[in-house]
């Protein structure tokens, strides 16, 4: 990795800055290295549970748990985050669209800004907070204390048993999360307009209507399904390859956290941009906002 | 049997129902296991000891690949384990029981589930069936009907080792593994774990591989005794297994490590640290200059 301090030739002193170049150039190298091996090492990971996933179904009794903590018990904090985004989203625009006399175009531009991009993106982001570090949590206090090795010595599979149930919690409950925050989200966009800001409610809807599509929701439902799929593969694996000890744990919570996040902004870049151009294609002549 | 061919009391010698072949493993750029070879004939009770660190676990782990070496082989029953595809690995992961160090319980089951959950993955058993079973191993490690209900957190240390070793049992093993199984106990809590090992080979005809720095383990339950020594202590061709013999030739050895080892001496281990140490700061003194 780094230059070897035996070496005698870097030991004198003209040798130094050359050697600590070559150290700042080894160092660059293996971190490069090592982005590579994750991210090679993640893939394989979920090609592994791609093939469990599609050749096994998994056992109910493992199933209905992680159902719950991921479904059931991550509905209030994303319906509560849903809610007051909604009436943020009117505080901030509020302002913007007044001056330009366009307060009635409020509620196409909230319901929009949530179905396609806030609804899915917090949801995931609350999702990934709540439940991706919990598994990165569990499954990394199993494999220190050698339960995963315990489970494949008894002839069941990790990956099966451990890794295809919470994927599949994820990719099927994060759209209707999603769902829970949009509906949230509007409701609290709503309200906050039209009890607070008094703006009139037909016209609130009447825009909503006609510049929000069905599109719009749907591209963020697509969207969450592969945030969910990233939630819960980049959690298991940071489980799965949890360091020894308590410290290794804490940092295999974190780390599936912030690499997860990382991730779905990645993969909510991505799919936008695919997502647009498959619309222009297929509707050149669609509403535009402005 | 080990290639520092020292007598040992092989009682089948033809063919070995475990055996490693030059093996190596290494975590990235840390070796662990360098050219290991050994056989393990059917029916015999190897004990494994050394430091903590050494190794131990690992050597155990490759038996049924949980850990794959990064050289050489790991075989079998005649099989290299890493040949073998997922369905035939699991085929001949279920001949074995392995007891792990801290028992390695499923903290979010029951004590039933957990013994049950060999049955469950491999014997097509009723619910009323399965209970049963697991009550019967339950008994015979000890334990009361009323820890059925029970998660593993509310058990004392003794009380998992041995609802781990029923897990382990439960499905009759061929292969019994155990990690250190009285590391951590009391002295009695210790002498019925030892007697639960020899009772479970009087029971049936199985080999078993005690992991141990537990002396009087050793000595009560080994009809072999190998003994691992870290990588980094032994010089570069040197064999890992300093020792390969049976308990007595054990107490007997006049090899100087082993015998520190079973008096449990610290020797000179605390002299060679500081000197290694004050050695290593010199050195980099002289770097910097
Ligand atoms: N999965 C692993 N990844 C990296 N290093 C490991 C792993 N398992 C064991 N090691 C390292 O291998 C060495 C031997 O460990 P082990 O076999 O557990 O020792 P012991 O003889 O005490 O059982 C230790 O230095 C440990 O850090
Ligand atoms: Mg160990």
């Amino acid at each position: 990795m780094a230059s070897s301090p035996d070496n005698p030739a870097f030991a004198r002193p003209l040798w130094r800055p050359l050697a600590l170049l070559s150290d700042w150039i080894a160092d660059l190298g293996a971190m490069a290295i090592s982005w590579v091996t994750a991210v090679g090492a993640l893939s394989l990971f979920t090609y592994q549970t791609g093939t469990w996933l599609f050749s096994h179904l998994p056992r109910r009794d493992t199933l209905m748990p992680s159902f719950y903590q991921i479904g059931v018990l991550s509905l209030p904090v994303v319906a509560l985050t849903g809610t007051f985004i909604g009436m943020v989203l009117a505080v901030q625009s509020y302002a913007q669209f007044r001056g330009l006399g366009l307060e009635t175009r409020l509620g196409a531009v909230i319901n929009m800004t949530l179905v396609r991009e806030l609804g899915p993106v917090l949801a995931a982001t609350m999702l990934a907070g709540r439940v991706g570090s919990a598994m990165a949590a569990e499954l990394g206090t199993m494999r220190v204390t050698e339960q995963i090795d315990a489970l494949a010595s008894m002839g069941a599979n990790p990956i099966q048993y451990l890794v295809v149930p919470r994927v599949l919690g994820c990719v099927l409950l994060i759209p209707m999360l999603t769902v829970m925050a949009d509906f949230m989200g509007v409701v609290g966009g709503y309200f906050y307009s039209s009890m607070i800001l008094g703006i009139d409610s037909h016209h609130y809807w009447e825009n909503s209507a006609r510049y929000v599509e069905n599109f719009d929701l749907l591209s963020g439902i697509f969207k969450s399904i592969f945030f969910g799929a990233a939630i819960a593969l980049i959690g298991c694996h940071r489980g799965f390859t949890c360091d020894s000890g308590a410290e290794g744990v804490g940092r295999a919570a974190t780390t599936a956290f912030v690499y997860s996040f990382v991730v779905i902004l990645i993969l909510d870049l991505l799919l936008n941009i695919g997502l647009n151009a498959m619309y222009d294609t297929f509707w050149p002549e669609g509403v535009k906002l402005v | 049997m080990v290639t520092t061919a020292k007598n040992t009391t092989a009682k089948n010698n033809d063919t070995p129902l475990i055996e490693m072949r030059a093996m190596h493993v290494s975590f990235g750029p840390q070796q662990v296991l360098r050219n290991i070879t050994l056989k393990i004939p059917s029916g015999q009770t190897l004990a494994i000891i050394g430091e903590s660190g050494c190794g131990k676990t690992v050597l155990l782990k490759t038996i049924i690949a949980l850990v794959s070496p990064t050289k050489g082989q790991a075989l079998f029953d005649g099989q290299n384990l890493a040949e073998l595809n997922e369905q035939q690995l699991t085929q001949q992961r279920i001949r074995f029981g392995f007891l792990f160090q801290g028992g390695a319980l499923f903290d979010s089951m029951t004590v039933l589930q957990n013994v049950a959950f060999p049955l469950r993955q491999h014997r097509r058993m009723s619910a009323q069936e399965t209970r049963d079973a697991v009550l019967e191993r339950l008994a015979e490690v000890g334990l009361p009907d009323d820890v059925l209900t029970k998660k593993p957190a509310e058990l004392s240390g003794g009380m998992r080792k041995r609802v781990a070793l029923a897990r382990a049992l439960v499905i009759d093993p061929e292969v019994m593994l155990y990690d250190e199984p009285t590391t951590g106990l009391d002295p009695i809590m210790s002498d019925v774990i030892n007697q639960l090992i020899l009772r479970t080979q009087r029971r049936h005809p199985v080999t078993s591989i005690v992991v141990t720095h537990d002396m009087r383990t050793t000595a009560e339950v080994a009809d072999r005794v190998m003994m691992l020594y870290p990588i980094g202590e032994v010089a570069p061709d040197e064999n890992q297994i300093i020792f390969d013999g049976t308990p007595q030739q054990l107490k007997n050895s006049s090899d100087p490590r082993v015998e520190q080892f079973v008096l449990g001496r610290a020797g000179d281990r605390l002299g060679a640290a500081v000197e290694r140490t004050a050695h290593k700061s010199r050195q980099s003194e002289e770097r910097s200059e």
